[in-house]
């Protein structure tokens, strides 16, 4: 065998090409091995063989007289065809046409492979023309498609899409015998493989302007018989068509040409009327889709059949889905009438449809306690919001009566109703395009809507307040329904809601309100709300003596104040009217004039941190952060640290936390050189001691801000204002100084006790680490910064001591800067913090690390930060750590595996659930261990990990369902509350399992859950009976 | 066809809702006890219970935003009581038309739910509000005798549409 194959090569020198071609033949269509086809088909196309010679080698098969061997020949003629098409010359293509076309007529056998041989000539590019024209002629007449075979007739309709795409010209010489040729053909056909292609022959045919003729309505019946489309697709279907395919591909049809539509409508109608659900929402669909193309002329026979369907499945509305398609299509029928011209004598049919609309819908409006007032809103306000017009012309009639109600009804209920209806009229109006020039729809109603909500807003009931709020929301935002004395009306009405005490719910919406009204009326809030705001403050809150503590009523309004300033703080005139009342509120607390709280100056620096996001896009704004207000805060900051007797929050570790975040705004900003130039400024303070840029500078000169002494903690801890400020620039900003303040950080770091001056430290210098370019000198830093940690970790001081404490959580921020970064000595540090996880003394902090590791620190190292952090790093680390922890927790002592179990838990608290869910398999005996471990906050993380799990893919877990369910329901009578919930949100999440699997455990779990039933807790209580109620249903009867 | 699906009272009169119970410093404490209140039972009946009753009985035949028993006023707070101390739960409903066929049911799931629901330590009483159906008094003893609720419960058809009704959604 071997020893012929190494003479092949000569034989076939000697021989010659023809012969070698001739055996072939003979092996293909003798022999029955198709794989020389392929084999002749190369040699085609290297140009050993011609097509010529195959023919005149294939002589004998194609004249057989016994049709399988002629089907043979065409099988093989075929096939090296559909290989080498594109190199056929344009006689070649001629004759083979002839050929086929003639084989048309032979013997059924013959046909799939003539076809198949036909389509590959349709691709070819060297068709001649005329051929189209009677390859078509020929597949016409002599071949009935609906009873070939599938694949068959897949052919038929795929030569018919090639030729569409390269004889377009010759094709529509033929006229309407083209459409009726294809009418024939698909007319019964139900593959859905074909109906895709034959979907796509019919919208060429419409699309491209084929002629129609008198076959309109055929071409319409033979498509429209699929309609609404009913398609399961077997399960593991190889083809992947859905139903969705054939849908938007048959309703691209239906809808593609108004001449569709006498026969169309009539039959949206009556599917309207069925009472399929997926029939109804596919007919509004369509109709949405084709009145886009229509217009008066096609509709004008339907308009009120039509109205009346949609009408009704708004009202009765099965489903949200069915709604809101027919209040599209609503909108669709107006848009589209709303663009017709009209004649001089014909009726205004825009007019005449929306009387129609209204004349159904207005008396709904007038009882506000029924349930149709609201569909009926819904479709007025669809129709309004499609075209100016129609806008004016709704409003015309459903403002005034809407007002008139509102009057008419007393009930704070029904006003609320007919307020929250005329709000979304508002709205609407305002997404309809308004005219150039042309006034709102609303202008001449303008007056009496505001008084309307003036009226709302002087209401006792707080939910008409709320109304009244989201309307003037609604009317301010509106073009030219606001303005003058209204708008200052306005602007008190809020200031009142934000200064007297309202319910809950109301104050919100007044602070939105507010904010969203801010911008457009500046001037307004500037005059008014401001000065109203300030006053109140400086009264009421700083102006109380100092001695007794503010009531709680006081400490409310505060905050109201507080959070209303940096509301409405949305254009820079503003920004600095708001922005000194806080930073005069920070300034009296740190001279302690007044007592204030501590948690409220954390309040006062969150709002100015919302201030100052709020205002990142302005340049004006940033202009006077950097000027102003970070000197202003930080020279509060140093006087508060270097003056001992005063107790000012401002030496309190939660109001600087809460500092941090401003800085770090302000410094994140778009404009880089007023960052950069603060940063360096603030560098020179803390490096230098250079302080001449804060203002009323009463700071020691010289003064070493980053020198630990014995005690002066309250100086140290400024470096997290540092940190806010260097760790959030830019990575493109250069620091100058950077080295020696990376070297003061480490020492500071290393060398202070005090926790949060080490911590703020560490974190600073995790953060320009993050940043710093990668190379020898990164390198270098990195080492000598590790030699120092590793050595004061292994000293031989007792382990768990302050100095071993502050290089770990050294060592944990490192490790999370350069994990972010992908830098290649992020895996030994993580091994070493492994290590650290049996430590005793460290074990805990190592565990609870992890979390650190794998979630986004609020003040550093974060996107907003400009941190650099790779994609999917967590999925990295978890696939890194995760077999290791595995293993170290099985091969550990049995009371060092909760620090295992803690640091696991946490990873998979952090990780996407699609990463989790391959993983559960291999990971789910642990999380069992886990949800039996004593640590309660590991039962607890676990069980949270669990949860949306079994909501997921419960079927891992029914081998272990067992195990898993007595140890939830052991869980339901733990000591902690939020476990107790959680177990039973496990339990509850559990029924979704198959219900062969988890019938078993019915009255086991039944029982068990009738105790959390009596918890003395009720938020426990209403998990047990959600659970429960959900249990009693498996397997009853009408689940 | 479009008289098939009619509905009977397709625009029904609607009652406000009160809202989410707002959470309270004490419902965090752990060490606290709270009371098993009139408002927690209301909640049993109410959130959970929306009433797909009515989806039976095509009143309303919205599954995907169905009303709920307060929004159609069958039940009322103020018409829940329970005395946690000696383990005792009333609820009275008010069937939505003095001769609406369904008030056994609806009568019927409630009790289901309740027993579902509360501490077996409970004796649970449902009844309509005096004066507001027809058979009143028939309906109340139907719903009192634990032995005919039991039976009930056996027949598999009625437990069925009991279930249906106390589905979460359809």
């Amino acid at each position: 065998m071997c020893d012929l194959r190494s003479k092949a090569p000569r034989m076939h020198a000697m021989a010659g090409d023809g012969l070698e071609l001739l055996s072939l033949v003979e092996e293909f269509v003798v022999g029955q091995q198709d794989s020389k086809a392929e084999d002749i088909a190369t040699g085609v196309t290297t140009g050993q063989f011609t097509i010529l010679k195959l023919v005149e080698g294939l002589g004998s098969a194609l004249t057989s007289c016994e049709p399988r061997t002629r089907g043979r020949g065409v099988q093989l003629l075929s096939s090296v065809i559909q290989q080498c098409y594109a190199n056929l010359q344009e006689e070649e293509v001629q004759v083979l046409t002839k050929f086929y076309e003639n084989r048309l007529k032979d013997h059924y056998i013959i046909t799939p492979h003539v076809l198949q041989g036909l389509k590959s000539l349709t691709m070819s590019t060297a068709l001649p023309s005329g051929l189209a024209v009677s390859i078509l002629g020929s597949l016409f007449q002599d071949i009935h498609v609906q009873s070939l075979m599938q694949a068959e007739r897949f052919c038929v309709y795929s030569i018919l899409l090639n030729l569409m795409d390269s004889c377009e010209e010759e094709l529509k010489g033929l006229g309407a015998n083209f459409v009726f040729g294809f009418i024939q053909a698909v007319d019964g056909e139900k593959d859905p493989r074909n109906l895709l292609l034959s979907f796509q022959i019919a919208q060429n045919i419409i699309n491209r302007k084929y002629e129609l003729g008198t076959f309109t309505e055929e071409l319409f019946e033979v498509t429209s018989c699929y309609f609404p489309i009913d398609f399961n697709p077997p399960p593991n279907d190889p083809h992947g068509i859905t139903q969705k395919d054939l849908v938007l591909s048959l309703r691209a049809v239906l809808s593609g040409t108004p001449q569709f539509a006498e026969f169309l409508l009539p039959l949206l109608i009556e599917k309207l009327d069925s009472d399929i659900q997926s029939a109804k929402l596919d007919a509004l669909q369509t109709l949405t889709a084709c009145v886009a193309s229509y217009g008066h002329k096609e509709l004008k026979e339907f308009l009120p059949s039509l109205w009346s369907s949609i009408r009704r499945e708004v009202f009765q509305t099965a489903s949200e889905k069915v709604e809101s398609a027919g209040l599209s299509a609503l909108h669709g029928l107006t848009a589209c009438l709303s663009r017709s011209v009209l004649t001089c004598d014909s009726e205004d049919s825009l007019e005449t449809f929306l009387n129609l609309i209204v004349k159904d819908c207005q008396h709904h409006l007038c009882e506000p306690d029924l349930k149709l007032v609201w569909p009926s809103a819904k479709l007025l306000q669809a129709a309004a919001s499609s075209s100016f017009r129609a806008s004016c012309t709704i409003s015309r009639v459903v403002v005034p009566l809407l007002l008139e109600q509102y009057n008419n009804h007393v009930q704070s209920t029904q006003r609320r109703t007919l307020l929250e209806v005329l709000q979304k009229f508002i709205h609407s109006a305002k997404r309809s395009p308004v005219e150039e020039g042309g006034e709102s729809s609303l202008a001449e109603y303008r007056q009496s809507l505001c008084s309307v909500v003036f009226c709302a807003l002087s209401d006792s009931s707080s939910a008409l307040q709320t109304s009244g709020l989201r309307t003037l929301m609604a009317i301010g935002n509106h073009p030219g329904l606001l303005f003058g004395t209204d708008i200052e009306l306005a602007v008190d009405h809020l200031s009142k809601f934000i200064l007297e005490d309202v319910d809950h719910e109301t104050s919100l919406v007044a602070m939105e309100a507010s904010g969203s009204l801010a911008c457009l009326h500046t001037t307004a809030f500037c005059s008014r709300m401001v000065p109203a705001l300030k006053e109140k403050i400086i009264s009421d809150c700083l102006g109380g003596s100092g001695e007794t503590p503010p009531a709680k009523s006081q400490q409310a309004l505060f905050l109201r104040i507080v959070r209303a300033l940096a509301a409405i703080s949305t254009h820079p005139n503003l920004v600095r009217e708001t922005v000194p009342i806080l930073l005069q509120v920070l300034s009296a607390s740190h001279t302690g004039n007044v007592q204030i709280r501590q948690e409220d100056v954390v309040s006062v620096c969150q709002n100015l941190q919302c201030i100052v996001e709020l205002a990142q896009g302005s340049e004006e704004s940033a202009c006077y952060f950097h000027e102003t207000v970070i000197p202003y805060v930080l020279g509060l900051s140093l006087q508060a640290a270097f003056h001992k007797r005063t107790l000012s929050p401002l030496r309190d570790e939660k109001v600087l936390s809460a500092l941090v975040p401003v800085f770090s705004a302000a410094s994140g900003c778009s404009q880089h050189m007023l960052a950069a130039q603060t940063a360096s400024q603030i560098l020179m303070l803390f490096l230098v001691g250079d302080a001449t840029f804060l203002p009323e500078n009463n700071v020691p000169q010289n003064v070493n801000l980053l020198k630990s002494y014995s005690d002066n903690s309250a100086q140290t801890q400024l470096v997290c204002l540092l940190m806010g400020c260097v760790c959030s620039l830019p990575i493109n900003v250069e620091l100058p100084m950077l080295d020696q303040l990376l070297t003061e950080l480490e020492e500071l770091s290393c060398t202070c006790p005090h926790p949060f001056t080490y911590t703020s430290a560490a974190k600073c210098f995790a953060g320009l680490v993050n940043k710093y370019p990668s190379g020898q000198k990164l390198d270098q830093l990195l080492e000598n910064t590790l030699t120092r940690i590793d050595t004061i970790l292994t000293s031989t001081e007792p382990s768990g001591s302050s100095n071993q404490k502050q290089a770990f959580t050294f060592l944990l921020w490192l490790t999370k800067a350069l994990l972010l970064r992908y830098h290649p000595l992020s895996a030994p540090l993580t091994d070493k913090l492994l290590c650290l996880l049996v430590d005793p003394s460290l074990g805990t902090l190592a565990a609870d690390g992890f979390a650190l590791l794998m979630n986004d620190p609020p003040d550093v190292l974060n996107k907003a930060c400009h941190a650099d952090v790779r994609m999917m790093y967590r999925q990295r680390f978890f696939t890194e750590t995760a077999p290791k922890l595995v293993q170290g927790f099985n091969s550990s002592p049995k009371e060092m595996k909760s620090s295992y179990l803690k640091a696991l838990s946490h990873i998979l608290n952090c990780l996407p659930k699609q990463v989790l869910i391959s993983e559960l398999p291999s990971l789910l005996p642990l999380l069992l261990e886990g949800v039996s471990c004593p640590d309660s906050e590991v039962q607890f993380s676990t069980l949270s990990c669990l949860h949306p799990l079994l909501l997921d893919t419960p079927q891992v877990l029914t081998l272990h369902l067992e195990t898993l369910i007595t140890k939830l329901l052991g869980l339901t009578s733990s000591a902690a509350m939020k476990i107790r919930i959680m177990s039973l949100r496990c339990l509850h999440a559990l029924t979704q399992l198959p219900l062969h699997v988890i019938l078993p455990f019915r009255s086991k779990t039944l029982r068990a859950l009738a105790v959390p039933l009596d918890d003395k807790k009720r938020l426990v209580r209403k998990e047990a009976v959600l659970a429960r109620g959900e249990w009693f249903l498996l397997g009853g009867p009408g689940k | 066809m479009a008289e098939g699906t009619r509905l009977e009272n397709a625009n029904p009169l609607i009652y406000q809702r009160s809202g989410e119970r707002q959470l309270t410093a004490e419902d965090e404490d752990e060490d606290f006890v709270d009371p098993i209140d009139d408002r927690e039972i209301f909640d049993i009946d109410l959130n959970f219970f929306f009433l797909n009753i009515l989806h039976l009985i095509r009143s309303i035949n919205d599954p995907e935003h169905p009303l709920s028993l307060e929004e159609l006023n069958v039940v009322e707070q103020m018409r829940v009581h329970v005395n946690d101390n000696e383990s005792t739960v009333s609820v009275e409903f008010t069937p939505t038309i003095p001769h609406c066929s369904m008030a056994t049911l609806i009568g019927l799931s409630i009790k289901v739910k309740l027993l579902r629901s509360l501490p077996d330590r409970f004796k649970i009483d449902v009844h309509i509000s005096p004066g507001t159906h027809a058979s009143e008094q028939a309906v109340n003893k139907q719903l009192a005798d634990k032995e005919r609720v039991a039976a009930a419960l056996e027949n598999t058809h009625l437990l069925e549409v009991v279930n249906q009704c106390l589905s979460a959604r359809v």
